[in-house]
């Protein structure tokens, strides 16, 4: 008794060693983890405030609602942030559609087999295409192909090209999330495979297909490589013709093909002149790619936060 | 997906084709040089302003924006060195004629550390023994370069190879287009090379006027020996009056002959650019060329003389008299 008691002692002692050395390996992955992260979010709000300190001189509405100048004091980014909006909304209008119909397809209708694996494979590696290859397929196809030439249309279409592979793959993920009884609850009252789809895990994926779709648009406001690629102009001191007018049918398209001009590319433009005054000028607008991506990026957290919030399984 | 992609990329260009407005037409469109582009982007400012008449103005470089005049893309093109034989080729090919309009002159300007005090004047002879192909991996020492120059490590800052201010560079000093030493730091950014030159004490660069003006209290300009035996600072008087050379080059737009030329929008745009280009190129940092030397180019404008002064090749310091004069297709 008193042998195999004293064995167990030992036992306990042996556990309780490992288990405190285990302990102590946690908490050196934490503090590795929590060192690394801290780095990140720290380089990121240096650069981030040192844009802000840099381009206060020039933030204010005037910046906003002037065109380009070579007077670096009137310069603004009129025309920069209207072609950027326009350029999202072709690129939403492309690729959400296409995006959301794809994941739900390949995750619920598709075949599974080499046919299936072999798209798989492919959109997960168009994911990890450097942009630039996005920009010379566009200026091969759209513009010179297709005869798009360098417009908002050519823009948007190459952006949701970049943004496609993320929102399928999103898509997907989030669809695959729904647990397997919610499809069968309602396949057994009798719903059919889109009534299914469209009601049940359509509505309850929505949180991620979101958060897909707003980090895509993210990357894709930021992309400078590809507009460029396509020939997104430098110097553009007016604005698109609207998509609203007061004929009918009330709205046009003519926007479409009008060149434009990106954030990213009146930054690069600005930071490449001699004066230190237009270098302020690019810090401002760095800053103002900044905000626009953490606010959309923080937009899909909320979104996907107030979504999760409302299914109750 | 790649069909899926594709019909839905018709479908869109079928509904654009439908909307087709006559928008495209009104506005003058521009690309080329990144070195012109400061003037032409000024000249188009006040044009839009006056006129109320829209202009674009890309920067794909001088080569690219060639490759766009040359397919008929655009109505002018600005370039910081003169039209090349393979680009005259092709835009035979394309049926595209141009007119060579000078426009201001840019002065190449070498620049060293502002601590550099031993080689403030230097000849064209010991910028291409520092430059020169022959120079690669053996020059890397200032004391190299001449008798008495201290025992300082030679670090050189350039434009990269698709820059015209490089190809000029290497026609000027070193006599051969493109021919250089390939151990030196290239970059296509002028800031970076401003950068390099005033954070080392051994650094030397060239590129425009511009940014040397925009960042004397970092950098010393080299005064470089002229043909006349003179050590000559750049600067808008010594370009001007012609003593700064070899180092002062002329800046071109290219006019479509073809078609943009008879534009009434476009000619008024020419006719508005030689008008204000005293004014403006000195402004963003460039050297205008003189009054009379003006209007001789907007008789050449408007005598539709198209072809260009550099057909055989490129030459340094011709006056823009000769340049108007020897243009031939």
């Amino acid at each position: 008794m008193a042998i195999s008691n004293k064995k167990t002692d030992k036992d306990l002692n042996v556990i309780r060693a490992l288990i405190k050395k285990h302990k102590k390996n946690d908490q050196i992955f934490a503090g590795i983890g929590f060192f690394i992260i801290i780095s990140l979010a720290i380089t990121l709000l240096v650069l981030f405030l040192d844009l802000v300190i840099d381009g206060y001189p020039k933030m204010n509405l005037d910046f906003f609602s002037n065109f380009p100048s070579r007077k670096p004091e009137g310069a603004g980014i009129l025309s920069a942030w209207v072609g950027s909006a326009l350029v999202l909304v072709v690129t939403f209008f492309v690729a959400v559609p296409m995006g959301v119909a794809a994941g739900i397809y390949l995750e619920e209708y598709a075949k599974k087999g080499w046919f299936a694996d072999l798209i798989e494979i492919n959109v997960a590696n168009l994911a990890g295409v450097p942009s630039i290859i996005y920009g010379l397929l566009a200026l091969g196809l759209f513009v010179y192909e297709f005869g798009l030439g360098t417009s908002v249309l050519t823009a948007g279409l190459t952006l949701s090209l970049l943004m496609l592979p993320i929102v399928i793959v999103s898509t997907r993920e989030a669809i695959r999330a729904i647990p397997v009884h919610i499809r069968e609850a309602a396949f057994a009252v009798g719903a059919t495979k889109w009534q299914v789809t469209l009601h049940h895990v359509l509505q309850y994926a929505m949180g991620g297909v979101l958060t897909g779709i707003i980090i895509g648009m993210a990357r894709a406001i930021g992309e400078t490589a590809p507009v460029i690629t396509i020939g997104a102009l430098t110097f553009i001191a007016f604005l698109p013709p609207s998509p609203v007018n007061d004929v009918a049918p009330f709205i046009n398209f003519s926007w479409l093909e009008a060149g434009f001009t990106v954030l990213p590319i009146q930054m690069f433009n600005w930071i490449s002149r001699p004066e230190h005054a237009f270098h302020i000028n690019a810090a401002a607008t760095g800053a103002v790619i900044i905000v626009l991506t953490l606010f959309m990026n923080g937009l899909a957290i909320k979104l996907r936060y107030n979504i999760r919030k409302k299914i109750k399984w | 997906m790649v069909s899926t992609l594709k019909k839905a990329v018709l479908a869109t260009v079928a509904t654009t084709a439908l909307t087709t407005s006559v928008f495209a037409a009104d506005i003058i469109k521009i690309d080329g040089s990144s070195t012109v582009y400061p003037i032409t982007e000024a000249v188009a400012e006040e044009f839009q302003k006056e006129t109320g008449k829209k202009v674009t103005v890309g920067v794909s470089g001088t080569g690219g924006g060639f490759k766009k005049f040359c397919r008929g893309e655009t109505s002018i093109s600005g370039a910081s060195r003169p039209v090349k034989a393979k680009e005259i080729a092709k835009c035979d090919e394309a049926g595209i004629s141009f007119i060579e309009v000078p426009v201001a002159f840019d002065a190449l300007t070498v620049v060293i550390n502002k601590d550099n005090d031993w080689a403030t004047e230097m000849t064209p002879e010991e910028l291409k023994k520092m430059w020169g192909p022959d120079a690669q991996g053996k020059i890397m020492n200032w004391s190299q370069i001449r008798e008495g120059f201290p025992n300082q490590p030679l670090k050189l800052y350039g434009p990269g190879a698709d820059s015209g201010t490089f190809d000029y560079f290497t026609e000027a000093i070193i006599k051969k287009s493109k021919s250089i030493r390939g151990d030196f730091t290239a970059s296509e950014d002028d800031n970076v090379l401003v950068q390099g030159v005033a954070g080392d004490k051994g650094g030397l660069g060239y590129f425009g006027l511009a940014y040397y003006v925009e960042n004397k209290d970092k950098l010393g300009a080299v005064k470089v020996k002229n043909k006349e035996g003179k050590f000559v600072e750049p600067s808008l008087e010594t370009v001007m009056d012609g003593t700064y050379n070899p180092l002062s080059r002329p800046l071109f737009i290219y006019l479509n002959a073809t078609k943009a030329a008879f534009d009434p929008n476009v000619k008024k745009f020419v006719e508005f650019y030689l008008n204000n280009a005293a004014k403006l190129s000195k402004e963003v940092g460039y050297v205008p060329f003189s009054t009379a030397e003006y209007d001789a180019i907007k008789n050449h404008v408007k005598s539709l003389k198209t072809g260009t002064a550099f057909k055989d090749g490129p030459a340094i310091g011709l006056s823009v008299a000769e340049i108007l004069e020897k243009a031939t297709d």
